[in-house]
């Protein structure tokens, strides 16, 4: 949501909106200044103090490494992408089936809830492997890691946020003659929705970390494959070339879910107005 | 009792005027806070009855009760001669304080809420509830938001939901108390009229004396916790003319000071 940068979106001497640029600059400036800096300052202290290039190359060489290495670097990503995409969509699936099954039984919330949180105590570096050993030199142990990692505030959320209805309303749509399931698709989804999404975000960036837990502990492809060849060689430029991919697919995942979520949502935005 | 039995009890209830809820000896406690305390009450068909009280007086409750939406914890309260819970709650429509609007539904659709229940397609409960809109002044009004409506507006579309809901009795709990005293007065003319085109059995839970005069035909005053009648008020002022000239008539003065004296003690 966009609430924080409402006001300035407005000019406040005219009453009119400002033109798409303007707010775009308003929105994103700050941060992009600060990369920008960032950026900037690391470039400059590398050179001043001579850091050699396997240690920390500047931004200049990581971004040389792009062309030098692109067909590598690309075929890589291709493999990565497919993982965490496919594991992402298992993960959001089975997140919400879950979370709407836990909801409506209070049988199997009571069975489920307990183990649900007990799994995401065992860390997934030490299941990896096992998954590896179980499933093979394939994508399908990838799959399960990335989904293991998302699904989980997914199920979260979606509880909780189905379960955040004001019971008036329940009440009152009991006396319109409501089923249990008419009050769940009618009020208790909707209102969980928001919930979902911010679960479903959080998940997003979860994703490609999971990709490359899974791909460290065995595979012959992929991003974390081209990072586990590159560090032994000193290869630095290349695995920070292959770290700003992994950002950059995370963040075009959380950009799309905030994509599905404005547009699933569209009385949140009317609300905001009305008000 | 079968459902012959409660056919023939309804048809003798419209035949002769007997009462259509039935209210005897109704208590309720929440743990160990008595909330109610024996409500004796009877009401025939399409009589309006305001339950005026002080805050906490159980009025609200009493109104759960009557809906079946509470279990009382002694006594026996039926709706066209139905007692048990889930009876009572087929025969009620409730309307709550709060116009609890469904912000992702359009005006329209918030009306239809009802009628989707009952199993009908979206498209077709939106025909049914088109009409309404017009006869209760909100045409132009039935795709706009929640959010794009003033509060007595959203009031309005509260009510007709519950109208939709096609239910012989309405509960009313404190349908304006949020809205400011012009806009309340507004919603009392608009709610007499509309009731004067769709005659229901009506219990309005109110905290204003005025409003209870103007809307009903009986007033019952209840006392401060745990709530009892302390007396019941027949209203019988002409409601001709305007508001103005109602509130000021020396009936309805009276009637006001009665209902007021009793709320003190």
């Amino acid at each position: 949501m966009l609430t924080d940068t409402e006001p300035a979106a407005y000019d406040l001497t005219t009453h009119r909106q400002r033109p798409l640029i303007a707010r775009w600059g308003i929105a994103y400036g700050p941060a992009l200044l600060i990369v920008g800096a960032f950026i900037g300052l690391w470039e400059l202290l590398v050179r001043a103090l001579n850091v050699p290039d396997y240690l920390l190359p500047t931004p200049s060489a990581v971004a040389r490494d792009f062309s030098t290495d692109h067909g590598v670097l690309l075929s890589a990503t291709w493999v990565t992408l497919e993982e965490v995409l496919f594991g992402f969509g298992i993960a959001f699936a089975a997140g919400l089936a879950l979370a709407i099954a836990l909801h409506l039984s209070s049988i199997l919330r009571r069975a489920l809830y307990p183990i649900l949180i007990a799994s995401q105590t065992i860390p997934i570096v030490v299941l990896a492997p096992i998954l590896v050993i179980l499933m093979g030199y394939n994508i399908k142990p990838k799959l399960v890691i990335v989904a293991l990692i998302c699904f989980f505030p997914i199920v979260v959320n979606g509880v909780d946020g189905f379960r955040s209805v004001d019971p008036e309303f329940v009440r009152m749509m009991r006396t319109l003659d409501a089923s249990r399931l008419s009050i769940f698709r009618r009020i208790e989804f909707p209102t969980g929705l928001p919930l979902i999404f911010s679960g479903t975000r959080i998940a997003a960036t979860y994703a490609a970390i999971g990709a490359i837990f899974g791909e460290w502990s065995g595979s012959t492809s992929g991003l974390g494959y081209v990072m586990l060849q590159a560090t032994p060689n000193l290869e630095t430029a290349r695995v920070l070339a292959a770290v700003v991919i992994l950002s950059a697919i995370s963040l075009l995942l959380f950009l799309a879910v905030s994509l599905v979520e404005r547009m699933t949502i569209p009385w949140a935005r009317i609300q905001q107005e009305g008000a | 009792m079968t459902a012959s039995n409660a056919a023939r009890t309804r048809a003798n209830a419209k035949a002769h005027g007997e009462p259509w809820i039935e209210i005897d000896g109704v208590a309720h406690a929440f743990g160990q806070v008595r909330a109610l305390d024996r409500i004796d009450l009877s009401l025939e068909q399409h009589v309006r009855l305001a339950l005026v009280g002080p805050s906490g007086c159980g009025k609200s409750t009493l109104l759960s009760i009557i809906a079946g939406l509470t279990e009382q914890s002694a006594g026996v309260v039926s709706v066209g001669g139905v007692s048990d819970a889930r009876g009572r709650l087929a025969r009620c429509a409730l309307m709550p304080q709060k116009d609890l609007l469904l912000p992702w539904r359009t005006a329209l659709d918030n009306a239809c809420l009802a009628l989707e229940n009952k199993g009908l397609k979206r498209a077709e409960a939106r025909h049914r509830a088109r009409p309404l809109f017009e006869r209760f002044g909100l045409a132009q009004f039935e795709e706009q938001f929640p959010a794009q409506l003033s509060g007595g507006m959203r009031q309005r579309v509260a009510f007709l939901r519950t109208l939709m809901a096609e239910k012989e009795v309405l509960l009313l709990d404190e349908p304006f108390g949020a809205l400011d005293s012009i806009t309340r007065g507004q919603m009392q003319d608009w709610l007499a009229d509309a009731l004067k085109q769709e005659p229901r059995t009506i219990v309005l839970v109110t905290h204003d004396v005025e409003e209870a005069l103007m809307l009903c035909d009986r007033v019952a005053v209840l006392s401060a916790r745990p709530g009892r009648i302390v007396s019941i008020i027949d209203v019988t002022i002409p409601r001709v003319g305007h508001r103005r000239a109602i509130v000021t008539t020396p009936e309805f003065v009276r009637l006001r000071e009665q209902a007021l004296e009793a709320l003190e003690c």
